[in-house]
């Protein structure tokens, strides 16, 4: 395990300090720190056990329990494929298995490059354009198989030109 | 600031006259408005927004008109959406593209845009005014009031849409008569369970305590479901005002909000809603300048489904593990942090500001006998109107689909109405007449849920659909209690044995025990309920699980085990589009010419075939077919 740089200790010092007269912070202490770093490796949750006095077992019980909480770093882009069931009766399992395919990763897994997670969501609530996939946030409505590589390369031409 | 009923009698007086002079035009001022709903704002209708007003400056029209964002209209199928006031003139589809028109046209020279009016797809006739379009005829909006219509991020429109005035009335009663007055409002938890919220309220005022809590269960995990999500996005304030009611009954003095993560426009816009609020003092101390003080907070979830149970909800905003307690005591009497507390859904405290504002004969009025008010679903699957529908309850199933759903498309044959998500079932034609309430839903079979409605047809499987909730369920299972934990994981592997035709008919008593073993015997009511979709697809399409165990068939050709892909040589007319597409060159050209072609027909190895789907997508010939 890597040490962590001092930056990032007192960043993690200073969102503790953020809920400090909470009753019960840990769930937005964490919240804050998964948005910020993208993930929660155990050296952080080190530093959130000593700065709230809750057991590294415990942080770690509820670390892994929240789908959103990840022990891994997460590709740039999370590609999130809703597959709630007026999703999944539109066709949802076959474009997020395309995503799969061209990206040769399955969901839950990050691409060799660190740019893309795929991610199999439970209902995002955007039935009424199903299927949906959700990228970093931004939806993209009434998915198909023929647009995911349009997607995929977008993504990848905008790295490119980055 | 708002500080006494007089302060407050002035202000949204003022406000009320404002909006019904914008609503109805007396400010001779048009008011153009759009959907600003999860589903219209991945269709860009913000940018639609910023193009509206770049255009009327353009065209120096900017002080004839305004532009507003507003919650969610419903029919989400139909949208971005453009509505214009006074006329009521409805536009559905707009694109960027469309709005210099509307402007040239519609704003500055009265001219409606009939392109971009509704079809009806019955009549083929153009509607313009929303009230007029079949989806919305047979609603009714109670709990939904004010979405689509108010700026859900000025506090002043929802106050001048009778915003806080059933907490105002309800501040002129004592607590008790508040809790009789939702009592005989014969509310209803709109989360699914059903229980009457006024009962629950008055376990938790019997109750002797220092501190006492509300809690706003906006963790609306069931796929299929936007109910809450609309409610939050389109009327934050309402459901605000619900909880402060809430707390003034039976004596609370804080309120939690948790919201799923997945909704972040909604937890903005709550955001907003309650640090409007607070800046005007209708949350806080002595709010209205009497000795009541309430104050909200906002939890977010994480992404567990098993948050929407309540115990396990109240676990989570403790920073823990969202698993359930076992119930007694019942959160009313041993809540959050220990102390007296009510969960309730968004949408039933959506409904309290109305039962309090209008009495509650008014929302008693409709309904059924023991399921009073209205209910909102999310109409989705395969119908041809999906989009989120508020209906009487006591309206049919035939109602809901047909006439406010339009049917199926594409001429395919109803199966059936999957209600209540993962904890529901499936109920078939010969239920459709049946209305729609709390316990009769659940005498046939199925459950109201939280009002999640998904209509199959003929090509969805009743046995993948009952896999695709298992999987759900044992993905999301907490671990806690083993006929849960274990039970699922079970029964999911039976089903999948059968879904890929191994299945024997041992195999389907055993999920049968099995199932009846998983829900009496689970902590919470996720493994309760987690095989009510396996109950009733099994009673109402056992011939499917047949067909899949004995046949080795699935009737829908949808379980990818189970069936094959094949060219018919005779409408092949060979131009090889589908091999080009094929990603395992599983499909070659044969050496038959079909009569009247040109080039010989394809043929597709089915050995190799991984059914992937892509050369049916290409064939424009209508050549291939799933057998």
């Amino acid at each position: 395990m890597t040490k962590l740089s001092n930056s990032s200790v007192l960043k993690i010092t200073e969102i503790c300090d953020r809920y400090k007269d909470e009753p019960t912070p840990l769930m937005m202490i964490l919240s804050d720190i998964q948005n910020e770093y993208g993930y929660i490796p155990l050296e952080v949750q080190e530093i959130v056990s000593k700065k709230t006095n809750i057991s590294v077992a415990e942080i770690y019980g509820v670390v892994t329990f929240y789908s959103f909480f990840s022990l891994t770093p997460k590709g740039k882009y999370v590609i999130g494929c809703c597959l709630g069931t007026a999703c999944y009766v539109k066709g949802a399992q076959q474009v997020i298995d395309k995503f799969s395919e061209i990206l040769n990763i399955k969901p839950g897994e990050t691409s060799e490059d660190g740019l893309f997670t795929l991610d199999a969501l439970r209902c995002i609530g955007a039935c009424g354009i199903a299927p949906a996939v959700s990228i970093n946030g931004t939806v993209y409505p009434k998915m198909s198989v023929d647009q995911v590589a349009g997607i995929i390369n977008d993504y990848r031409t905008r790295e490119a030109n980055a | 600031m708002i500080r006494t009923f007089e302060d407050f009698e002035s202000r949204t007086g003022a406000l009320t006259a404002t909006l019904s002079d914008k609503l109805k035009g007396a400010d001779s001022k048009r008011h153009i408005v759009l959907c600003g709903g999860t589903g219209c704002l991945s269709s860009h209708s913000d940018e639609i927004k910023a193009r509206f007003e770049e255009v009327l400056k353009e065209k120096g029209a900017d002080d004839r008109a305004t532009v507003n964002i507003v919650g969610c209209f419903g029919f989400c199928s139909q949208g971005p959406f453009v509505k214009i006031y006074p006329e009521d003139t409805l536009y559905r589809l707009v694109k960027i593209t469309d709005v210099e028109e509307i402007v040239e046209s519609d704003i500055l020279n009265d001219t409606v845009v009939e392109r971009l009016l509704y079809v009806d797809p019955v009549t083929k006739e153009k509607v313009s005014k929303q009230d007029d379009i079949n989806f919305y005829k047979k609603q009714r909006r109670v709990a939904l009031y004010g979405c689509g219509v108010i700026n859900p991020e000025d506090i002043n429109e929802a106050l001048g849409m009778g915003g806080f005035q059933g907490l105002k009335r309800a501040l002129t009663m004592t607590q008790q008569e508040v809790i009789d007055e939702v009592l005989k409002s014969g509310l209803r938890g709109r989360g699914g369970g059903g229980f009457p919220t006024g009962r629950k309220w008055q376990f938790a005022y019997n109750v002797e305590a220092d501190q006492k809590y509300v809690v706003c269960n906006g963790d609306e995990g069931d796929p299929g479901a936007f109910m809450d999500r609309s409610i939050l996005e389109g009327n934050p304030l309402a459901v605000i005002e619900g909880m402060v009611i809430a707390g003034y009954a039976y004596g609370a003095s804080e309120g939690y909000f948790y919201v799923r993560a997945e909704y972040p426009i909604a937890v903005n816009r709550l955001r907003k809603a309650i640090k409007q609020a607070e800046e005007i003092g209708l949350l806080g101390d002595n709010i209205l300048g009497t000795d009541f003080s309430f104050r909200c907070h906002l939890r977010l979830g994480a992404g567990a489904f098993v948050c929407g149970e309540e115990t396990a909800l109240l676990n989570s905003i403790e920073g823990k593990r969202g698993m359930p307690r076992p119930r007694p005591p019942f959160p009313a009497v041993k809540g959050l942090w220990g102390k007296p507390t009510c969960v309730n859904n968004v949408e039933t405290l959506a409904c309290v500001p109305y039962i309090l504002r209008n009495g509650w004969e008014e929302f008693a009025k409709v309904g059924t006998e023991r399921s009073k008010g209205t209910k909102v679903f999310a109409l989705g699957g395969k119908v041809n109107n999906v989009g989120l529908v508020e209906v009487p309850m006591g309206t049919t199933l035939r109602e809901l689909i047909y006439d406010i759903g339009g049917g199926i498309p594409n001429g395919k044959k109803f199966k059936a109405i999957q209600t209540g998500g993962p904890s529901g079932g499936c109920l078939t034609e010969e239920f459709l007449d049946e209305p729609i309430d709390f316990d009769n839903l659940v005498s046939k079979g199925s459950m109201m849920g939280s009002g999640g409605a998904i209509v199959m047809d003929e090509d969805n499987c009743m046995v993948d659909v009952a896999k695709f909730y298992m999987e759900f369920i044992c993905d999301e299972s907490c671990g806690k209690c083993t006929p849960c934990r274990i039970g699922t994981k079970r029964m999911l592997e039976i089903l999948t044995k059968i879904t890929e035709g191994k299945g024997t008919m041992e195999d389907l008593d055993e999920l049968e025990e099995l199932s009846q073993t998983v829900k009496s015997n689970s902590l919470c009511a996720l493994g309760q309920t987690a095989s009510n979709p396996i109950d009733s697809t099994i009673k109402h399409f056992r011939d499917e699980y047949i067909a899949h165990i004995v046949d080795k068939k699935c009737p829908a050709h949808v379980c990818k085990k189970l069936m094959s892909y094949h060219i018919d040589p005779d409408k092949c007319i060979g131009c090889g589009m589908c091999a080009r597409s094929c990603p395992t060159s599983c499909i070659t050209r044969t050496d038959y010419i079909a009569p009247k072609h040109k080039l010989a027909s394809m043929s597709i190895d089915t050995a190799k075939c991984i059914k992937c789907g892509s050369c049916i997508s290409t064939c424009k010939f209508g050549a291939i077919s799933k057998i």
